[in-house]
């Protein structure tokens, strides 16, 4: 299978000993001496795969087991601990996949979908055996047998109830105390009150008992809390492997001289840390030695790279790209940069904090309209007969006839179903509530590095330069990690003879093909003194022979795929568009011209960038905010709905509400299609909830409902609605090809920061 | 009909022993990776699920 040969031997670029730190910090000790490493490998996809890894990593020492896991695409393995932990990246890499430590703080196990699951499995029991039973009560058993089947029934539903319903009661419980209602109040009473009146009429040799409504109601409505959570779960473990192998520690200057592998959080400000190429700047800092560039893309949303010298301050999260540094922190973690966005982002008023969900908005009107029929009915009936036991029953049946299970699943069916389409596109969402915001949103902010563009450098004037010298640059280019190098590279591949080639970090690259040197980079640095002059616009990067100009190259930023679709297909939707930027006006202007969106802001802060959604909010909009840097972490957070693309950093990762792995933007119109789509679909069930109701609620208020007609009228109400639910249509003509696609996105993600 | 009431506790322990058997396969974490169960039959190795570990 070819999808297990990607990439082979890369080379390892980070420094040993902090590799071997980072893997040590991101274990869990799980018994003597033993320590589990959950590493996730997003290219894992096939048997061979499980075969390959597994075999490798048992094969080093220390290991006890190594177990992949397809579905999660990760590896945990299991070693014990000797002087230094298994060379498990190193093995991996050498087997050409790319792999990220899992974080062992987020690997908190969530227990929730194993409990739903015990949880609809009790249920699923209970309800069969139940049923079997009830058929033939039904079916006119005699008295005294009826009496057994109804003790019977009992002592199977009591447990289950108390098993199965915990999830409802709980969730019912917690919301009566802050003194609101949500769809499992309603849910909660019926059960309960079928279950109490069920009891009451076993004791006393009644003709009806309701055993079976009130435990198959719970596993209707388990079914789709189950499939509902399993659904985001599945999201939430695939945005999960996109965390990238971010800097936990670095590496720390002693007063001896010697290094030391220190946590993030440990690190004080004035001291010296080491900071080899590829690392991300842990704290703000300031360098002391050496000479750079730095990728502050993520950070400023400023997409051309920066050079650095002693004496620059960097911001915690940018990148070092081409040099090592000698750097002095200037804050601890928790004052840096980052920690700062973390605190912008509590303090921005949250779009989603006013939100209730649409099932708990209808509860809330629901709820009060049937418990005011139940009681109404039995007082009726208390006047006109007197009779209490007849006047509770009919109050019961009313209850359970109109108990909310097409309700409880009319949203969580559409939305299951809904994720489901999203998942396919390789669309990503967090909850439902998500969802119901996005079919919300009437305008639409957009960043732009990263986001609108690809964040990736492409050279811009190819065919201005002699393909002579463009071969001779890219040749050279080839022996740098510089973003702009990596673009010329990848512009030509004609092979040229270079007898000695050096990287001066910050500067450029020099060469010696034949007997001339060629330098690649900076103007001031390549070009000789005299020559300074020379026309001084954008074109910064340059290749000279023996200091004389030969070509400069003009860089930009290309668009993100689909971005001019994506825009256009959203103009039609009548939404207004805007972009928020932190780069230079020239780049967002150049940008937005290519998109045709007029409204344009750039060399924006982050704390502008709230702002501004916090404006249009009050202004009435509501705000779809897509970003992917660091920046935009508190805006995604500002904003009613939020996207990011699966590149983005991890913090804004976190904070939006979807996340695409694509590498299109057509992702954004598609996930507001299909919202807006299961808004529709959730009020159509809505609307089948409640014309059912208006039929069985006379029917029960009169006294006709027997526990038979109760069981099949919950019945077809629910498969009505899920029936509904599965109309839903998304675009799935790619869908066959999403793996790949999502490893391809995670790959290039990876790339830049491994 | 009372003669075959003894098929009652029969049929309400066959449907215990089926939940049983789903909690243990639940608990030894059988369905922890469906995707990879499916293409593991095709290795050649005895290998058994990973017990999820108990912390």
């Amino acid at each position: 299978m070819s999808c297990c040969t990607l990439g082979a031997g890369l080379p390892a670029e980070s420094d040993n000993l902090a590799l071997d730190e980072e893997v040590r910090l991101a274990s869990r000790l799980i018994g003597r001496d033993t320590y589990q490493t959950d590493l996730s490998v997003p290219d894992i996809h096939c048997g061979a795969c499980i075969q390959t890894i597994e075999k490798a990593l048992s094969r080093l020492e220390g290991v006890e087991q190594a177990r992949v896991n397809l579905s999660t695409k990760r590896v945990s393995i299991r070693w014990r601990d000797a002087t230094q932990p298994p060379a498990l990246i190193e093995t991996l890499r050498g087997l050409g996949y790319k792999c990220h430590l899992d974080d062992p703080d987020l690997e908190e196990k969530d227990g929730t979908s194993s409990e739903l699951l015990r949880a609809l499995a009790v249920s699923g029991f209970a309800s069969s055996n139940i049923m079997l039973l009830s058929v033939s009560i039904w079916s006119g058993a005699d008295s005294e047998t009826r009496d057994l089947f109804h003790w019977l029934s009992a002592f199977i539903a009591l447990p289950a109830l108390a098993y199965s319903g915990r999830v409802f009661f709980r969730s019912a419980w917690e919301s009566l105390r802050h003194g609101r209602t949500n769809m499992d109040v309603p849910i909660s009473i019926g059960v309960l009150l079928a279950f109490g009146m069920s009891l009451y009429d076993t004791v006393h040799h009644g003709h009806h008992a309701y055993f079976d409504a009130s435990i198959s109601l719970l596993f209707f409505l388990l079914i789709g809390r189950t499939l509902d959570h399993m659904m985001r779960e599945k999201a939430r473990v695939a945005v999960k492997g996109l965390a990238r192998l971010s800097a936990r520690g670095a590496l720390v200057v002693q007063d001896d001289g010697s290094r030391l592998y220190l946590p993030v959080a440990e690190i004080q400000p004035d001291m010296t840390i080491w900071l080899s190429a590829g690392e991300r700047v842990p704290v703000d800092a300031r360098v002391e030695e050496g000479s750079s560039d730095i990728d502050v893309s993520l950070v400023s949303g400023e997409g051309a790279p920066q050079a650095v010298s002693t004496g620059s301050v960097l911001q915690a999260g940018t990148l070092n790209l081409t040099g090592p540094l000698t750097i002095t922190a200037l804050a601890a973690a928790k004052d840096s940069f980052l920690a700062e966005m973390v605190r912008l982002m509590e303090a921005a008023e949250s779009g989603r904090m006013g939100y209730r969900r649409v099932a708990d908005r209808a509860a809330s009107l629901y709820a009060p309209v049937v418990h005011l029929a139940g009681f109404l009915s039995f007082v009726g009936w208390m006047i006109a007969t007197g009779d209490v036991h007849r006047a509770v029953t009919i109050a019961v049946a009313v209850l359970i006839i109109t108990c909310p299970c097409a309700l409880g699943l009319a949203v969580p069916m559409v939305q299951v179903v809904a994720a489901r389409r999203l998942f396919e596109n390789g669309i990503m969402v967090k909850d439902g509530s998500a969802m119901e915001r996005l079919a919300e949103i009437d305008a639409v902010v957009f960043d732009k590095t990263g986001t609108l563009t690809s964040g990736h450098a492409t050279l811009a004037n190819s065919h201005e330069i002699d393909p002579g010298y463009l071969a001779i640059a890219a040749a050279m280019a080839t022996r740098s990690r510089h973003p702009y190098s990596r673009a010329l590279a990848a512009a030509c591949d004609t092979p040229v003879p270079i007898r000695r080639i050096d990287e001066l970090p910050g500067l450029g690259v020099e060469a010696l093909v034949g007997d001339a040197t060629y330098r690649l980079g900076r103007r001031e640095w390549a070009v000789s003194e005299s020559d300074q002059d020379a026309i001084r616009d954008n074109l910064g990067t340059v290749l000279s022979k023996d200091g004389a100009l030969l070509a400069a190259f003009r860089f930009d930023d290309t668009l993100r795929a689909g971005a001019r679709e994506a825009v256009a297909s959203l103009r039609e939707l009548g939404l207004p568009m805007e972009i928020v930027s932190g780069d230079r006006y020239a780049a967002v202007e150049r940008t937005a011209a290519d998109l045709r969106i007029s409204d344009l802001r750039a060399g924006v802060l982050p704390g502008d960038k709230t702002r501004r959604v916090a404006e249009l909010t009050q202004a009435g909009r509501r705000v779809l905010m897509v970003g992917d840097g660091l920046n935009d972490a508190p805006a995604l957070t500002a904003a009613h709905a939020s996207m990011a693309p699966g590149s983005a950093a991890d913090i804004g990762r976190n904070a939006a509400d979807f996340v695409f792995l694509r590498d299109g933007l057509e992702a954004v119109p598609l996930a507001i299609g299909i919202s807006r789509q299961a808004r529709l679909l959730v009020r159509q069930n809505f609307g089948l909830a409640i014309a059912y109701n208006a039929v069985a609620l006379p029917v029960a208020i009169l006294g006709y409902v027997t526990p038979l007609v109760a069981a099949f009228a919950m019945s077809l109400s629910s498969i009505l609605v899920v029936a509904n639910a599965l109309r839903l249509k998304g675009d799935t003509k790619r869908a066959h090809d999403s793996r790949r696609n999502i490893a391809g996105v995670m790959t290039i993600a990876s790339e830049g920061n491994a | 009909m009372t003669d075959y009431f003894y098929l009652i506790p029969i049929a309400i322990a066959l449907g215990a022993i089926a939940l049983a058997s789903f909690m243990w396969s639940l608990k030894s974490g059988q369905y922890d990776d469906l995707a990879g169960a499916a293409v593991r039959i095709t290795l050649d190795d005895d290998d058994v699920p990973q017990k999820p570990d108990n912390l």
